[in-house]
């Protein structure tokens, strides 16, 4: 297989790329000085691309390679890859569900502990002196607190599924109702948010979800509400989610994603309601060889004409 | 009897008289007594009442009709003091610990404490398991990373550690460790503890010593109380049964850890982290962990909400109206 081209877009993960570069002909597309002159001279050889939450194969890329067969992406996220023209052109598309579920999950129980106690404040008034001239202020409880779950996938159930674990009643918003449920549903995202007091975004980005927490959404959730963004950063608008939060119009914000990761709203960076990590949803050893091995996996299914191990397309 | 006779009906200019309950205030000069109790029981307060007179001599003056105290934080309650207040007979902590408190000398001058109940329980355990996230997955320090501008300019952040299937060790299974025990278990994480006595209604793996408890164990929390027996329970051979890649989580008592040894420990590599709440000597925290990423530090904050104030707030006071109505009292600390 080692003549076989794969395109890997950006930097994700040097064990995935030892692996890649072991195996097959791996092109990164990042070191390349000239991307026309480079798909000019490589385009031919290309048979598999491999891209991320931050980079995948849109319409432009499939077009320029002609000979690409399967799109295997390091992400369960798949908004950046043009589906349409996958499924148009017969080309494969793999992604990473499962393995990552419970890291993803565990990061937002963690983002919302983080808020409500005032975890990253409290260390910073720490390791600052601070607390030699005085007592840290008191915080929210988090047991017992309503969370509204957008989105109740394989992530959002284990969302669920954590909270029940701190007597938290579940509420959520999905399409459609689902049938052997039990928690509340609201057939909005605005009732949602009027009924909860921690709002989780757990749903797949598309053209419907895109600014799906939007000025009402914000003003539903409200000055006691938690916005905790595990999704995508597009799920939110996000000046309307700055200037809520600079304005004391919601009460606090933890966010993973950005719309223009990994640009930051520097109004964000003073205000002490408000942790901020860089995409870490899956950031852990475990689950980022886990997701590696997935995706190699896969390539190397499709080369050997064996079944796919986790398609979508 | 004849309806015609006497009655004494008081005036309306006679002041009512002040039915409130007496109960003293001991604290230290650094806290105060965090709600206003003063419709239901009349308060006196050494330090902020008389700014002359010397607390002793105050507290000498009053002491006849002093039959209560509340304690707030850590305001040792000893010989010394209670050889001061004879009429004491009941000692009410505010705090989850009671660890400030001689227990023996209360009993043997025959005066009840209580504690406060599992008014903070819930936040604790919330907050232990808060830590521990932040430890695994490096929340504290990945907000520090992306507040100082760094994203940008290093794309690639370190990774953590997943936390599922990883194997804790809870020091103390009381109200505070059973709840961190049933959070715990959501996250996929398998849960061992030690205690003096096995539970046997607890579905968990017992170790009868805390040093094979760390050595079976990925993480340890400490929520046990602090008494002779558990100072320093968390010392270097159980730091070593821990391991290289183990994390402590301590919301029990700073010094139920060996800290000068958890330091070098920590400093060396050879644990793998640590979520600390308290420490040896608050609000002194040794300087060498503030450079470390894998360490997260807080001030003393694990069972402080204001849902639990209010809940510490109603356990005080039906403890004290219990007490003056001569009735059971609400939480009352078990003598053994």
């Amino acid at each position: 297989m080692e003549s076989i081209g794969v395109l890997m877009l950006c930097p994700m993960s040097a064990y995935l790329e030892q692996e890649l570069q072991s195996r097959f002909n791996l092109f990164k597309l990042w070191t390349v000085p000239q991307k026309p002159q480079f798909l000019k001279e490589h385009a031919s050889s290309i048979r598999a691309v491999v891209g991320n939450a931050a980079a995948g194969a849109d319409a432009e890329l499939i077009s320029a390679l002609p000979k690409l067969e399967i799109v295997s992406s390091y992400s369960v996220g798949v908004d950046k890859i043009d589906l349409d023209k996958c499924r148009e052109k017969g080309i494969r598309v793999t992604y990473t569900p499962d393995v990552l579920t419970e890291d993803v999950a565990d990061l937002a129980i963690g983002l919302i502990l983080a808020v409500l106690r005032r975890l990253c404040a409290s260390d910073r008034y720490v390791r600052s002196g601070a607390w030699k001239k005085g007592d840290f202020r008191l915080t929210t409880k988090f047991t017992g607190k309503t969370v509204g779950i957008i989105g109740l996938g394989r992530i959002g159930m284990a969302v669920a599924k954590r909270a029940e674990a701190f007597n938290c009643p579940i509420s959520y918003y999905s399409r459609r109702a689902k049938p052997d449920i039990q928690y509340t549903y609201y057939p909005s995202v605005v009732e949602l948010a009027s009924n909860c007091d921690i709002l989780v975004v757990a749903c797949p980005l598309n053209e419907e979800t895109w600014h799906i927490i939007n000025r009402g959404v914000i003003d539903a959730l409200g000055p006691k509400g938690v916005l905790i963004n595990i999704g995508r950063g597009p799920h939110v608008d996000e000046p309307e989610l700055v200037s809520a939060l600079v304005e004391g119009r919601l009460g606090g914000a933890g966010l993973d994603v950005y719309e223009k990761e990994p640009e930051i709203p520097e109004e964000l960076f003073g205000l002490e309601n408000v942790v901020l990590l860089p995409h870490v949803g899956s950031g852990t050893v475990e689950t980022r060889t886990a997701m590696a091995d997935l995706v190699i996996g896969n390539l190397e299914a499709h080369f050997l004409n064996k079944p796919l191990l986790t398609p979508l397309v | 009897m004849s309806a015609r006779e006497n009655v004494n009906i008081p005036s309306g200019n006679e002041e009512e008289a002040d039915h409130r309950p007496l109960v003293l205030v001991h604290r230290l000069p650094r806290f105060v007594l965090p709600f206003d109790m003063r419709t239901t029981f009349r308060l006196l307060d050494p330090i902020s009442s008389a700014a002359d007179e010397p607390p002793q001599d105050f507290l000498s003056r009053h002491a006849p009709s002093i039959r209560a105290l509340i304690t707030v934080g850590p305001a040792p309650v000893n010989a010394d003091l209670l050889d001061l207040l004879p009429s004491v007979r009941l000692v009410v902590g505010s705090s989850a610990g009671v660890d400030h408190i001689d227990l023996n000398e209360c009993r043997r001058r025959g005066i009840a404490v209580t504690n406060a109940g599992s008014a903070f329980s819930e936040d604790v355990a919330d907050y232990a398991v808060a830590l521990l996230l932040d430890v695994f997955r490096r929340i504290s320090a990945a907000d520090r990373f992306v507040r100082s501008g760094s994203w940008p300019r290093k794309p690639e952040y370190p990774l953590g550690f997943k936390l599922g299937g990883k194997r804790v060790g809870i020091v103390g299974l009381g109200s505070i460790g059973s709840e961190v025990a049933k959070r715990l278990v959501a996250f996929g994480c398998r849960i061992a503890y030690n205690s003096r006595n096995k539970k046997p209604s607890a579905p968990y793996t017992y170790h009868a010593n805390v040093c094979d408890l760390a050595v079976n164990s990925d993480v340890i929390v400490v929520c046990c109380a602090l008494t002779k027996e558990t100072h320093h329970i968390i010392n270097k051979d159980v730091m070593t049964g821990l391991g290289k890649g183990g994390v402590i989580i301590n919301v029990g008592r700073g010094a139920l850890i060996d800290e000068k040894e958890l330091v070098q420990y920590l400093t060396r590599g050879e644990i793998g982290g640590a979520g600390l709440d308290l420490f040896e000597k608050e609000p002194d925290v040794p300087k060498e962990l503030f450079t470390l990423d894998n360490v997260v530090l807080s001030p003393h904050r694990a069972g402080l909400t204001t849902e639990s104030f209010e809940a510490v707030r109603e356990v005080i006071t039906a403890n004290l109206n219990a007490f003056f109505s001569n009735k059971p009292l609400l939480s009352p600390v078990q003598y053994e």
